[in-house]
């Protein structure tokens, strides 16, 4: 099953490939039909500043609708597989997810309060992100203050506790809030979408990803260091804690900007760089672009099918885990039985 | 069972039937005083045993709390969460001060059984669905407090006889008829009027929920029952159900000519962003947004207070048809079910908020 280490550049453009044609696929179907010249025709005017000659509401659902929610999907896809596979490499263990340290329920968090004041949506994202920071943040400060023999089995303990005090502020939230109004937007939120993704929202969520990604990628040599003992880590001239630290700021910058555009959308940080692994190895050089890929690629091509299915829209959560979950299986199977 | 086209005409007959039986039921218990109580039959069949006269009413939820309102707002021991600044200036102080005792069923239970017990009701009071589940559960909290639970109808065109029933629990028949013939007044000037719109005028709407506006209610769901009954087209009432997110896509796709919305939010919103500006009811400039005060026109809660909102709605679909006289109708409306005229000063900044007119 792992592709071989001097295949893996042909694999990896294999997979952008099968992406482009993807994103192409993604922006010729809808709801509303536009056919595919029409698309390439509004796509080339706006490159160039001009006119695309076509009904306005042909370019409107072309670039203020297909397009942001498009780059939307794959930014979010990419951060949470890039940041779920940072994780299980830090964390030695593949079945650890991007909100393994309570990051999804302090967004959520803040995103309740933030419905709960009746703020309009761009200070919902806001309040989304610093509740996933502000999470993280006490995550990492009460770890390190506790310490221990093993600080990354207390920094896993201490994210489910404060992720469950936070998933307590969440009911909280939902108790007190109007059941007739601000209930159902709560609920709509937690369930996730990208019904609402704006050009004017993709900056704040694209920059702090792309940072992200490209910590984690200067750092790929040093995450695979992880995987041995601290000791023979630091005789290889490794800080490990500070390593830690920069890897958890990185996912956890990642992790907040996906979901304060998308809300919490699961089994993307578990699945694919799991799935990513069973390909190429743990090698972090080659796992973190493959998941980046695999990532974006999954979550346009559900959340494509969310918007074309039906008039009303499927939570792009609940596909990526009825997908997700057979093709998790058949994964395992094939890559366990084959090792047996 | 009962067949849908004759639902109207046996419910009235039940209904006059009912309140025959319950006059002779009254009569007969003033003969007799010893008996203090009387049997009523609530709207999803059930027989509740009522004390003879009912002094303190625990609402349960909203739209049973704008009914005690409206009716007896004397008996009324609370409500499901204190009034805010800007809504307590609309009903009498007395009543706006009333402590707060929670949600015991609907969306969301938030009263405490034994703070409902302390205060000694002598009948709580439902109204909404009367499904299976909310059936259930009037049973359940009957049998847990001993207290007599009632569960009304809360559809919008059954308003006059939920006013009805509910005041003859409550020993209020006199104005419970004042209020239905009002109720009854209001829906059947619409429905006449309504019924010769021919189909090409009925515009197609689209209710917009949430900051972004993108959630919206199907067809059948009681936040958007406004439509249904003003005979215009809900652009999502393909499907049946409850609330439910939309792309903006497929809005687009709609492309309906009115669009109303109670998020103040949703409404600058609209009018900045390009993509809403392809949907025929912005360009149009037909985006409205319901008052809120004390209660909402639209949709919060799903109560009596829409009466008022579907005059106003009337005047925003059909403006050709109807040219309600909002000032005076807000008026009459909230001193007849929140108990205080408001003054010429509060209806006009009502009606003055961005999005409220009718053009």
């Amino acid at each position: 099953m792992i592709l071989p280490r001097s295949r893996f550049p042909a694999g990896i453009l294999v997979a952008i490939a099968l992406l482009v044609l993807l994103v192409a696929w993604s922006f010729t179907v809808g709801r509303f039909a536009v056919a595919a010249g029409d698309v390439v025709r509004v796509l080339w005017a706006s490159l160039f500043g001009e006119e695309s000659g076509l009904a306005r509401n042909v370019d409107a659902i072309v670039l203020q609708v297909r397009a942001p929610r498009v780059v939307a999907a794959l930014a979010v896809g990419a951060a949470l597989a890039a940041a779920g596979a940072a994780y299980q490499n830090l964390f030695r263990n593949p079945l650890v997810s991007p909100d393994i340290l309570g990051v999804s329920a302090g967004c959520a968090l803040g995103a309740g309060i933030a419905v709960l004041a009746s703020l309009p949506i761009g200070a919902i994202q806001a309040f989304a992100f610093v509740g996933g920071l502000i999470a993280v943040g006490l995550v990492v400060a009460i770890g390190t203050w506790i310490g221990g023999r093993d600080p990354v089995l207390t920094l896993v303990l201490t994210g489910v506790v404060v992720g469950s005090l936070f998933g307590a502020g969440i009911a909280l939230v939902k108790y007190v809030a109007d059941p007739y109004n601000q209930l159902p937007a709560i609920t709509f939120w937690l369930l996730g979408s990208f019904t609402g993704a704006l050009p004017r929202d993709l900056p704040a969520t694209i920059v702090p990803i792309a940072l992200s990604v490209a910590v984690l990628w200067l750092l790929r040599w040093r995450i695979d260091v992880l995987a041995l003992s601290e000791d023979e880590a630091r005789s290889l001239g490794v800080n490990v804690k500070h390593l830690r630290i920069a890897i958890i700021v990185a996912a956890t910058l990642a992790t907040a900007s996906a979901v304060s555009l998308a809300g919490t959308i699961g089994w993307i940080g578990l699945l694919v760089p799991h799935a990513a692994r069973l390909l190429t190895g743990a090698a972090f050089a080659r796992l973190l672009p493959l998941s980046l890929v695999l990532g974006a690629g999954f979550m346009l091509a559900v959340d494509t099918a969310c918007r074309t299915m039906f008039a009303t829209e499927i939570p792009p959560g609940v596909v990526t885990a009825f997908v997700g979950t057979p093709v998790f299986i058949a994964l395992l199977a094939v890559a366990f039985r084959r090792a047996s | 069972m009962k067949s849908p086209v004759h639902l109207p005409d046996k419910q009235s007959w039940h209904d006059s039937d009912m309140l025959r039986i319950l006059a002779i039921l009254i009569v007969a218990f003033a003969a007799n005083p010893a008996s203090a109580s009387r049997e009523f039959t609530d709207d999803a069949g059930r027989k509740v045993m009522l004390p003879d006269r009912v002094e303190r009413v625990f609402a349960s939820g909203p739209p049973a709390s704008v009914l005690v309102l409206a009716l007896a707002p004397d008996k009324l021991i609370g409500w499901t969460r204190r009034f805010r600044e800007d809504e307590s200036q609309w009903v009498p102080k007395k009543y706006a001060d009333l402590p707060e005792l929670g949600r015991l069923t609907g969306r969301g239970n938030t009263a405490n059984v034994e703070v409902v017990l302390k205060e000694k009701p002598d009948v709580i009071i439902d109204v909404g669905s009367t499904s299976e589940t909310y059936t259930s559960l009037a049973e359940r909290v009957q049998s847990q407090t001993g207290i007599p639970y009632v569960l009304l109808d809360g559809r919008l065109d059954t308003t006059p006889a939920q006013l009805e029933k509910l005041a003859t629990v409550l020993g209020v028949p006199e104005r419970g008829k004042e209020l239905a013939a009002y109720a009854t007044r209001v829906l059947g000037e619409l429905r006449e009027k309504i019924a010769t719109i021919p189909a090409d005028k009925r515009p197609a709407v689209y209710y917009a929920r949430g900051p972004q506006g993108l959630q919206t209610g199907l067809a059948g769901s009681i936040n958007v029952e406004m439509i249904e009954l003003l005979g215009a087209k809900n652009v999502a009432g393909g499907e049946r159900g409850g609330l439910t997110n939309v792309g903006l896509e497929q809005v687009v796709l709609w492309d309906p000519q009115v669009i109303v919305t109670n998020d103040p939010n949703f409404y600058r919103g609209v009018w900045t962003l390009p993509v809403w500006n392809s949907v025929a009811a912005v360009r149009a400039k037909r985006v409205y947004l319901s008052p809120h005060l004390p209660f909402g026109w639209f949709d919060f809660p799903p109560g009596a207070n829409r009466l008022i909102g579907l005059m106003w709605l009337s005047d925003i679909l059909y403006p050709d048809v109807f040219h309600h006289d909002l000032k005076r109708e807000v008026t009459q409306f909230y001193r007849l079910f929140y108990q205080q005229e408001p003054t010429a000063a509060q209806v006009d900044t009502l009606l003055s908020e961005p999005g409220v007119a009718p053009r």
